[in-house]
């Protein structure tokens, strides 16, 4: 039979290139390669910090040096020669005292490519966007509305300057600068990210978003987001992120703390699709990231994240519920595809009474991809009447790739309760015909059945980004079935 | 409007069916009966485009167009609609969902735009109504832990609401209850029009009593070895299959 077959169809996707994969030529200031105190101090210098700050760096570096990467995930790849890469690379023409209409128009046509026109963003979305390109933000819109609020959301850089009480008090305390390798190596050379503060009481009144992206050759991203929610407040922060699609491979090592104090809550969405590496393997982004939320008394963080490009993920969106009655929620979609690998999940941390913690994570394996769920439910003595429910789904497309589960529980607390469900399924040729013969084509097929499977996480999602997540989905997967 | 002429097909080069010749108008209800193994679900298969199995001769026409080297799902937009004998669940997609898009990817495939949500709506509710189905049952997962009962009346919602030209029944009344089954053929009659076609394929005379064919067809070892009228069925039901097997090889 000529029919257009599945083969047919992986043949022509293989040669379908990522979306985002353009390269936009704005004149860059990048530092040379390497890393060392004066590239530390330079750093800092660029961005004319306080001393307490540059100090602060630099106790992260020494740390640092003396620190090896970990090696427990269930990721295989080449490790980065961190001398080799760029610490600090700036689009030239950001001011930031400078308003929209003065940034370079080459960067605005890029957000527009990216699908993310800043002032339909602002007028239709109700959502105040920062965006980082390479390593400094380049527009924050919708200050000042928020600033009548009191609510602050400005680059990490600026609020250094202007409020450096708050982000004083608070960097570093959720993840501290020793915490980790690649949490280290960002507390020491972080050229930018993202700031909020939410005043007591109040419920901010628009999603926050921002945008990462990797522009540069040879340079990594290492930006760092703090958002702190004061007693009884309440904001849903969004994240997206992508990168051109270059041969070698891009490092990104961020690091994000959230701060709920009593009776505030946050939602922490993210949409992460920074280039997975060609169809073959090579090249795709390295994200080594550490994201960690506190939740004092009655407190609530939900973190939800739809994980489909990146080569190798590695990264734990955590919350320590250190109030008691306090929640926490971790919802995720990771989709893996051709030479994929990720290793995520999540850390729940139970020390305070009454403390409550759901985890949902949905892991889609595709081509020869690796796609492993890593949790830890940990509930502390003085835990009192703690609850954990954990479901993990994993979903295969094809015979090459792996769906892989590692559940821990430590359970310090006779009265803690704790549920874990899972399930491995495949897409089967039964639901493809079947879904064919009702007029649904195979990649449709796909996307629908993927979509089902991963609902009660997208449910989760803002509306706006659930759209594109949804259409994320259906892009990663063209053409795996098998 | 469906017109099969000498069809071979095989699946994994074992021959299957072995020259099937049928005509089916509009307005005509024909009923494929026959042992079990002699090829009935496997022709219903083929009508459809299921891709394992390969037509290695004769061809299927409708409405005098050659459909075998569409794909299942151009077969699905010309008007083919196969209710299954065994549908599959698909998680977290309601029967809403799942039918919106299998109405809008038909609309597309021709060129049309995506049917305006208040229709589809209207629609949904008609038709509902029509095969008396409950609304939250619209909202459940499609077929996930569904009775076969209900299995099978989702089938016929989703024949009402594609409208098909041609709807090939798959052993529609298996594992079906008296009540059930009455419900279900019900909703086939209402369905029914001089416009539309029905192929009924079954082991047991008794949907036959509530759907009534036009024409009886017996399928023996890949081979319609006899046809005729609905009284054809009442004959098998009291003599069994053996007299035709017996005809056949004598």
């Amino acid at each position: 039979m000529s029919k257009y077959t599945e083969d047919d169809l992986r043949e022509e996707l293989k040669t379908k290139e990522y979306e985002y994969g353009f390269y936009t030529d704005i004149e860059s200031e990048t530092f040379p390669v390497g890393l060392n105190e004066d590239i530390v101090r330079a750093i800092s210098k660029k961005k004319d910090e306080p001393e307490w700050m540059t100090e602060w760096r630099l106790e992260a570096f020494k740390v640092w040096k003396d620190m090896v990467e970990p090696e427990w995930a269930n990721v295989n790849y080449e490790k980065p020669d961190f001398q080799s890469i760029a610490y600090y690379s700036a689009p030239v023409a950001v001011d930031p005292n400078k308003t929209l209409d003065d940034v370079d128009p080459d960067l605005l046509a890029m957000y527009k490519k990216l699908g993310i026109s800043v002032d339909e963003q602002k007028k239709m979305n109700n959502i105040a966007m920062d965006i980082v390109v390479d390593s400094v933000s380049v527009a924050t819109t919708f200050k000042k509305t928020l600033a009548e609020k009191g609510i602050i959301f400005m680059p990490i850089s600026e609020a250094i300057q202007e409020h450096p009480e708050l982000v004083k008090k608070y960097i570093g305390t959720i993840v501290p600068t020793k915490d980790n390798f690649y949490a280290a190596l960002n507390s020491a050379v972080f050229s930018d990210g993202s700031f909020c503060y939410i005043p007591k009481g109040v419920r901010c009144p628009m999603e926050l978003s921002t945008y990462f992206r990797i522009n540069q050759a040879g340079t990594g991203q290492f930006e760092r987001t703090l958002v702190i929610a004061d007693e009884g407040s309440y904001v849903s922060y969004l994240e997206g992120c992508t990168a051109p699609s270059r041969d070698e491979n891009q490092l990104h090592a961020a690091v994000v703390e959230l701060i709920a104090l009593d009776d505030a809550e946050i939602k922490y969405s993210t949409v992460q699709n920074w280039f997975p590496g060609n169809a073959e393997g090579k090249g795709g982004v390295y994200n080594f990231v550490t994201k960690r939320g506190l939740c004092e008394k009655n407190a609530k963080i939900s973190w939800t994240q739809v994980e489909t490009g990146s080569a190798v993920t590695w990264k734990y969106p955590s919350c320590i519920l250190k109030g008691d009655n306090s929640v926490g929620e971790f919802y995720s979609i990771a989709v893996t595809n051709n030479y994929q690998q990720a290793d995520t999940g999540t850390k729940m941390i139970h020390l305070g009474k009454n403390t409550k913690s759901t985890i949902i994570s949905k892991g889609i394996s595709a081509g020869k991809s690796q796609n492993s769920y890593r949790g830890l439910v940990q509930i502390n003595s003085r835990a009192d009447n703690a609850r954990n429910f954990s479901q993990c789904d994993s979903l295969l497309m094809g015979n090459e790739c792996g769906a892989h589960t590692f559940p821990y529980i430590e359970a310090k607390n006779k009265t803690a309760q704790i549920e874990h469900e899972a399930t491995t399924s495949k897409i089967g040729e039964d639901q493809i015909f079947y879904c064919n013969q009702r007029g649904i084509d195979t990649e449709k097929a796909i996307a629908l059945i993927v979509n089902g499977f991963s609902k009660e996480v997208l449910n989760k999602l803002p509306m706006e980004f659930a759209v594109e997540a949804q259409k994320l989905l259906e892009i990663s997967l063209e053409g795996s079935v098998g | 409007m469906l017109k099969i002429n000498n069809l071979h097909a095989s699946v994994e080069d074992k021959g299957i069916l072995r020259g099937i010749n049928l005509e089916v108008k509009a307005g005509e209800v024909h009923a494929i009966m026959g042992p079990n193994g002699s090829g009935k679900s496997t022709l219903a298969s083929v009508i459809a485009g299921k891709e394992e199995y390969e037509v290695t001769e004769g061809n299927i026409l409708l409405d005098n167009e050659d459909i075998e080297e569409l794909a299942a799902e151009e077969r699905a937009h010309k008007g083919v609609f196969l209710s299954f004998q065994y549908p599959v669940e698909i998680p977290g997609v309601s029967v809403t969902n799942f039918m919106k898009t299998a109405i809008n990817e038909t609309r597309k495939a021709k060129g049309l735009e995506d049917m305006p949500a208040n229709e589809m709506l209207k629609l949904i509710r008609e038709k509902s109504e029509l095969l008396e189905i409950d609304r939250k049952f619209l909202s459940r997962s499609l077929n996930e832990g569904f009775s076969g009962g209900e299995k099978k009346r989702n089938e016929i919602f989703q024949m009402a609401m594609l409208e098909p030209k041609l709807a090939i029944l798959d052993e529609t009344d298996s594992g079906l209850d008296i009540d059930a089954l009455r419900i279900v053929a019900n909703g086939v009659n209402k369905l029914k029009s001089k416009d539309n076609a029905v192929i009924v394929i079954t082991h047991y005379q008794r949907l036959l009593d509530y759907i009534v064919p036009d024409f009886v067809h017996v399928l023996h070892n890949g081979k319609i070895v006899k046809s005729g009228g609905k009284e054809l069925a009442h004959e098998l039901e009291a003599k069994g299959y053996d007299w035709i097997k017996e005809e056949v090889n004598a």
